[in-house]
């Protein structure tokens, strides 16, 4: 049984990668199991400068799911470079994918140029996506000329694999993912958060203090499904499938819709161990569906 | 932190809306006073953080307060059940500076965890002071526990009907060796400005996992960014900033 892929020219072990924002810079999960297991994992959003992010409450719950504006809170690149990087060496021993969101395209360049020179880091996957914090994240996502140009700039200055992580808030993801691939993009990952908000009754007033947020979880599965598949028949690079996985039936799923890799977020939140105990469930459930190599059944629900 | 199932041997009402759980499971992963467990219930997203009042041998005592849906259902739940839980969270009550007469405020249900608290510190032979502030008789609980201890315990009341009437701020003894407090954010600011002396404050915040991953709970303090969940929830007093 053959649970690798190859993810922009890099083989990984299994296409089970925890989402960026849900498993911090990686060795804290370290403490509670090996997490050389995953296939890799994406660190926290890292930006240029350190971040505090929005206010708390930054969380609130919703059906199946969570909305959250925790706004890229991360100590910035050159603290990642220089503290989170050299921990997570002592724990982690493959390629890990570096997250990485900008206010500006310069900004995009600046962090990302810091990070090619990480042997460490595998992939740069930039956040084009972010709906919690205003001048920059997901206002680069929602136009296909202004995610064209992050895509040329990082591109510019790192000869690693860059993923354009895409954002569901918008009419039409193909477009986006058209420009980004049209402007030399390795990959692409999607969905990022759909925005969304809850009001507490007993105030009535927003519960979030930015007052929207992202919705993630199980409850925005299927939509992240359909836009993994509407892109896969837009686009010829491979893509990440994101959203409300949490079982490695998902898994499978998202690579029958056509995601080459499939990223863990929410679900790690709940339980610490759940990229892990997905990961291990994978080879089973291979079996019960007559899958033999995870390779071959990526796009297979296509025509 | 550890990830068990916990089984509910009582859960009984103490006041209109606080009631306590008691679980039998691996409490020894509970390593200090003022730590919390993190709550599956089912048709819930996220778990329920919890802190912990007591816990000893394989028995852990909760007590919790009804605030909503998810503390609704957990008080319709009855002995016999499961729950799974990560068990052990956050830093916990330091006691090594408590030195010769700590005090203890609780306001509410906040009162809960400084009860581990003050089995330990009476283990270390200090004299321990309670205060413990509610807003009503119908709301006051475990008074007699904290007593059954070795505590001296003063009651606040908001409206006066049992104790010192006003907030546990109006009932601070005059001298103590260092503080301990925990409850709701405008009392522990105004324990922070008038109780004299050094102490720790433990914080509330809505969490997204409990264990320092999501960046959810995030506090600004001296230090830098903190997590309630993981660097907290209990914070030096030097240590704190309000904004």
């Amino acid at each position: 049984m053959d649970l690798s892929v190859t993810l922009c020219g890099i083989e990984i072990d299994n296409p089970v990668i925890p989402a960026s924002g849900t498993f911090g810079y990686g060795y804290e999960f370290a403490e509670h199991y090996d997490i050389n297991c995953l296939g890799t994992f994406s660190f926290k959003g890292t930006t240029r400068e350190p971040r505090f992010g929005n206010p708390t409450p930054r969380i609130a719950e919703s059906a199946a799911g969570m909305v959250n504006a925790v706004g890229l809170q991360n100590p910035g690149v050159d603290k990642v470079i220089s503290e989170e990087l050299p921990q997570l060496k002592k724990v982690f021993h493959k390629p890990v994918m570096a997250n990485v969101s900008g206010f500006s395209v310069e900004d995009y360049a600046y962090t990302c140029e810091r990070l090619d020179k990480e042997p460490q880091v595998g992939w740069l996957e930039v956040n084009i996506s972010c709906p919690n914090v205003h001048g920059g994240g997901m206002s680069f996502g929602t136009d296909p000329a202004a995610a064209a140009e992050v895509v040329r700039a990082v591109k510019a200055v790192t000869r690693k694999p860059v993923i354009m992580k895409l954002t569901p808030n918008v009419t039409d993801i193909t477009a986006i993912a058209r420009a980004c691939e049209d402007a030399g993009a390795d990959g692409l990952s999607l969905i990022n958060t759909l925005q969304a908000m809850r009001i507490d009754l007993k105030t009535k007033k927003p519960v979030l203090a930015n007052v929207t947020g992202g919705l993630s979880g199980p409850a925005v599965f299927p939509v992240a499904l359909r836009m993994v598949y509407q892109v896969y028949e837009a686009v010829s690079i491979p893509i990440v499938g994101v959203g409300g996985v949490s079982s490695a039936e998902d898994v499978i799923e998202m690579m029958l819709a056509g995601a080459t890799a499939v990223e863990v977020g929410a679900a790690n939140l709940v339980d610490p161990c759940a990229s892990r105990d997905i990961t291990a469930a994978l080879p089973g459930v291979m079996e019960k569906y007559g899958i033999q190599n995870l390779k071959d059944i990526i796009g297979g629900a296509h025509g | 932190m550890k990830k068990a199932l916990f089984t509910i041997e009582k859960n009984e009402r103490l006041t209109p809306t606080v009631l306590r759980m008691t679980l039998r499971g691996p409490a020894e992963a509970v390593t200090a006073p003022g730590q919390f467990v993190d709550i599956a219930l089912p048709g819930r997203f996220l778990r329920r953080p919890i802190s912990v009042c007591d816990a000893g041998g394989d028995t852990l005592t909760l007590l919790y307060k009804v605030v909503g849906g998810g503390t609704e259902q957990m008080a319709a739940m009855v002995p016999g059940g499961t729950l799974d839980i990560l068990a052990g969270l956050g830093n916990g009550f330091d006691t090594a500076p408590a030195g010769e007469s700590p005090l203890l405020i609780g306001g509410g249900i906040g009162a809960a965890p400084l009860y581990l608290l003050a089995k330990k510190l009476l283990a270390e032979g200090k004299r321990v002071r309670a205060i413990l502030g509610f807003n009503g008789a119908n709301e006051v609980f475990y008074v007699d526990e904290f007593k059954a201890l070795g505590c001296g315990v003063t009651v606040a009341t908001a409206d006066g009907s049992v104790g010192v009437k006003g907030f546990v701020t109006d009932a601070l003894p005059e001298e103590h060796s260092y503080y301990y407090a925990c409850g709701p954010e405008p009392m522990l600011r105004a324990v922070w400005a008038k109780a004299a002396g050094s102490g720790q404050l433990s914080f509330e915040e809505r969490m997204g996992c409990g264990f320092g991953a999501c960046m959810g709970c995030t506090r600004q303090t001296v230090n830098g960014p903190k997590r309630v969940c993981k660097d907290g929830p209990v914070f030096r007093k030097e240590e704190i900033l309000w904004t």
